[in-house]
């Protein structure tokens, strides 16, 4: 065991950087509307997020009806079902997780956790929201547009994407790329201030290396949604601009319905390279984020120290560096030279290193730890095997030679929705259980979360699993309707018509979590105060749900790293990362905050 | 503390020591989220040269037929960039005269800049060019136009700080912004120097 010092207990050094200039509402329009408080921006952006992912949900069920039960329902059609698909894709991609994790949990947990009053540009945070609002309705208006919204699939290729024969190329894939820009330039306000305030907004103690990893996930996922989605702004205005003013950065020379277009000799390959540089990283700015906040439900759902807290940070700034060097292994039936394709072959088996090296750390950490299977470890268990089994098939998937036969097939589908649509998702469940006690003062009912936790999760696994198997049969994915297909045997039907029904059952059972959410904020049992017994500082804030300025008159000071669970010789399990050690060593209370000594 | 060295450290190991630990990222937090900006400006860029590289392998690209104007356009930036740096100069000894003289330079020429730009395209559209001419062209138009409008959004800062500087603010009160202002022109114009080199020579 590492030899523990406790050296300088009673010198603080005055701040280097100081504090923020903490803006005070004064109306309720500028406390709850247009508000500059992260936390009430975050819940706006939650809202949000959620909102337009449960049209993304609903979508996904349109689908599924087509292909399950292909033909019953009169108005899903060719056309509308790619706009589905596309809605579908990008509104849960973009506009939900990625909202959601950085807008959401990046505003709500990065000031509580590093200890800051707010963030360090209140005003460009409060605009960053309404920017991403703007650009969700920007988006819904594309389904009122004459032609509705675009049915490019969400990867928006050209030439096709503005063709007059995909849907939505009227209107539809102007707004989409009005929205996706409207988007970026909103996330650029958001993402500056998460990153500056995690390097700047830190309380005196609070050292990078004593920083949760929730907070070093959302932390480098914004510094790669930072530099990735320039590519997709890049890629979104030209594409704009072929379509509207008959530029040919993208399109090339093309024939339709026997006519010769005004394009000539634009690059559809350059547009695809814009878009999976943004694209593959997007991945990981959706999953770098769900590493860190899983990290810390296991720590302090089994009261252990993180395994390895070192390597789950270099494995985060490894996964993150490596990110923008794999994004060309989407494009390999692209025709790309076969060289190109075994570099980033090479690449992308590299990065299952960190990443694997994460999962055995989770699993380690589990190892002999005091496990609690409260509902934030179950979602994390839950997201931990969901990951293993995506990122399998992902390795299929990253060679080459595998990827040709299976790239336009449903085993793609089933790949990249448990890696980064049910994983993803059941760390937001597990983190929403977690913190929800901190945002309301009550706990979520357990009977209601123990339904929708084994829905969910069984679920996603009936719905999934069989989908893997379609693929290997060769059912090709993006299609309407199969038709006479004769290696597709009657079963695969059969099998389809249940999946859908699986997808119903699990998406009406997410009522009764959204229940639970409206129910437990007035009927839930009393949290008090840190019921997890956490260590971490959001949880020793004087009051719960944080007030204004988060943390009282004087901001707290940190002695220790976040991870300090079941220490020997300590009266409880935990020790909070602002209790200087004589206190912790004697056993006392927990001082919540401390006054600024120099 | 170099980025290595912070993540070399044992947080485990040394307990109840409170230090800040900000290091070299100890700066005001408007500098460094104007540094983490130009970095991110900077890839936008760049993607855009790459792009620009891209499409000039292909056989329909014709050399683009660079308006004299945008000599005298470049001329006017690097004045602006002059006076904004004339201002930093003075604002750091505290001659505020000197400051506003710099502001209203460096202002004005970023305005004649963008009013440039702007015949120099419609003079490329009289000539018969637009936009959907030949890539060059485009590239032409959606270069200067993502420029033009960072310029645009700097005129913004510039126009806060130099009402603060009429408004008889004192220098130590608008230092950092007139200093963040000198930056990022020139940054701009060094943005501006890459793109006119290529507009000029491919």
């Amino acid at each position: 065991m590492a030899n523990v010092t406790s050296a300088r207990v009673g010198y603080v050094p005055p701040a280097e950087v100081a504090e923020v200039d903490l803006y005070h509402p004064k109306s309720w329009v500028t406390k709850y509307v247009f508000c500059q408080d992260a936390k009430v921006i975050a819940i706006q952006y939650a809202f949000t997020a959620i909102a337009i992912g449960l049209v993304a949900l609903v979508l996904s069920w349109m689908m599924r009806l087509q292909l399950g039960f292909p033909d019953t329902i009169s108005f899903i059609e060719p056309g509308t079902y790619l706009q589905f698909i596309t809605m579908h894709g990008m509104i849960m991609v973009v506009y939900l997780l990625t909202a959601l994790f950085l807008g959401g949990f990046g505003n709500y947990l990065i000031p509580l956790m590093v200890g800051a009053r707010d963030m360090v540009f209140p005003y460009v945070n409060m605009v960053s929201y309404w920017v991403y609002l703007l650009a969700v309705l920007v988006l819904v208006a594309s389904f009122f547009v004459p032609g509705g919204p675009t049915g490019a699939g969400w990867t928006l290729y050209p030439p096709q994407a503005i063709l007059s024969g995909t849907p939505g190329a009227d209107g539809g894939i102007i707004l989409m790329a009005i929205s996706l820009i409207l988007f970026i330039a909103g996330f650029t306000m958001g993402g500056l201030n998460y990153v500056v305030t995690v390097l700047q907004g830190r309380t005196r103690g609070m050292t990078m290396m004593r920083m949760p990893l929730t907070v070093w996930g959302i932390f480098v996922a914004t510094i790669l949604a930072l530099l990735a989605f320039p590519a997709l702004f890049v890629g979104s205005v030209m594409l704009a601009l072929d379509r509207v003013l008959g530029t040919s950065f993208f399109m090339p020379i093309i024939v339709e319905m026997g006519q010769q277009l005004k394009y000539d000799g634009g690059s559809p390959i350059l547009f695809q390279h814009l878009f999976w540089f943004f694209g593959h990283p997007e991945v990981y700015i959706v999953a770098v984020p769900a590493f860190g906040i899983v990290s810390d439900l296991i720590a302090v759902h089994a009261r252990r120290n993180i395994f390895g807290y070192r390597m789950m940070v270099w494995a985060i700034v490894a996964i993150g560096g490596l990110s923008f060097v794999v994004w060309a292994h989407h494009m390999y039936v692209s025709g790309m030279n076969p060289w190109f394709g075994y570099f980033f072959a090479t690449t992308t088996l590299i990065i299952a290193v960190p990443t694997a090296l994460k999962v055995y750390n989770w699993t380690l950490t589990l190892w002999k730890g005091n496990i609690r299977l409260t509902l934030p470890m179950l979602f994390a268990i839950g997201f931990i095997v969901t990951f293993v089994n995506g990122g399998i098939t992902g390795l299929f998937l990253g060679n080459v030679v595998v990827d040709v036969p299976l790239s336009d097939t449903m085993f793609v589908v089933a790949h990249f929705h448990m890696v980064m649509g049910v994983a993803p998702i059941l760390v937001i469940f597990g983190a929403i259980y977690h913190w929800y006690p901190l945002m309301t003062g009550r706990m979520l009912n357990t009977a209601m979360g123990h339904f929708h936790f084994w829905v969910t999760f069984v679920g996603a696994y009936t719905i999934f699993l069989p989908i893997h198997y379609l693929g290997f049969l060769g059912v090709p994915r993006r299609y309407f309707a199969l038709g006479e297909t004769s290696f597709i045997p009657e079963s695969a039907h059969t099998l389809s018509a249940f999946i859908t029904v699986v997808v119903l059952i699990v998406g009406v059972a997410q009522l009764v979590f959204f229940f639970n959410l409206v129910w437990s904020a007035y009927k839930g049992k009393a949290a008090g105060r840190n019921p997890w017994g956490a260590t971490t500082l959001e949880w020793q804030t004087p009051e719960i749900p944080p007030g204004h300025g988060n943390f009282g008159p004087t901001l707290p000071l940190v002695y220790r790293w976040a991870y300090d669970y079941s220490v020997p010789g300590q009266a409880q399990d935990f020790v909070p990362q602002n209790q200087p050690p004589a206190t912790a060593a004697a056993g006392g209370e927990t001082p919540g905050t401390r006054g600024a000594a120099t | 503390m170099s980025f290595i060295g912070y993540l070399m450290e044992k947080p485990w190991t040394h307990q109840g020591e409170v230090d800040d630990r900000h290091g070299a990222i100890a700066l005001p937090t408007v500098t460094l989220g104007l540094r983490m900006f130009l970095a991110v400006v900077t890839v936008l860029f760049s993607l855009l040269i790459v792009s620009y590289s891209d499409r000039m392998k292909f056989a329909d690209w014709h050399q683009l037929p660079t308006p004299s104007l945008l000599w005298l356009n470049t001329a006017l930036l690097v004045l602006s960039s002059v006076g904004l740096h004339w201002a930093q100069v003075n604002v750091r000894r505290g001659q505020m005269d000197g400051v506003q003289a710099g502001l209203l330079a460096g202002g004005v020429f970023a305005f004649a800049f963008l009013i440039g730009q702007v015949l120099a395209s419609r003079q490329l559209t009289a000539l018969g060019y637009f936009a959907a001419a030949n890539p060059a062209i485009a590239f032409f138009y959606l270069l200067t136009a993502v420029h033009g409008l960072h310029l645009l959004g700097g005129l913004v800062a510039w126009g806060r700080t130099s009402a603060k500087v009429w408004r008889g603010y004192a220098a130590v009160d608008v230092r950092l912004s007139v200093e963040l202002c000198a930056v990022y022109w020139h940054f701009l114009l060094v943005v501006w120097l890459v793109l006119f080199g290529l507009l000029l020579f491919t």
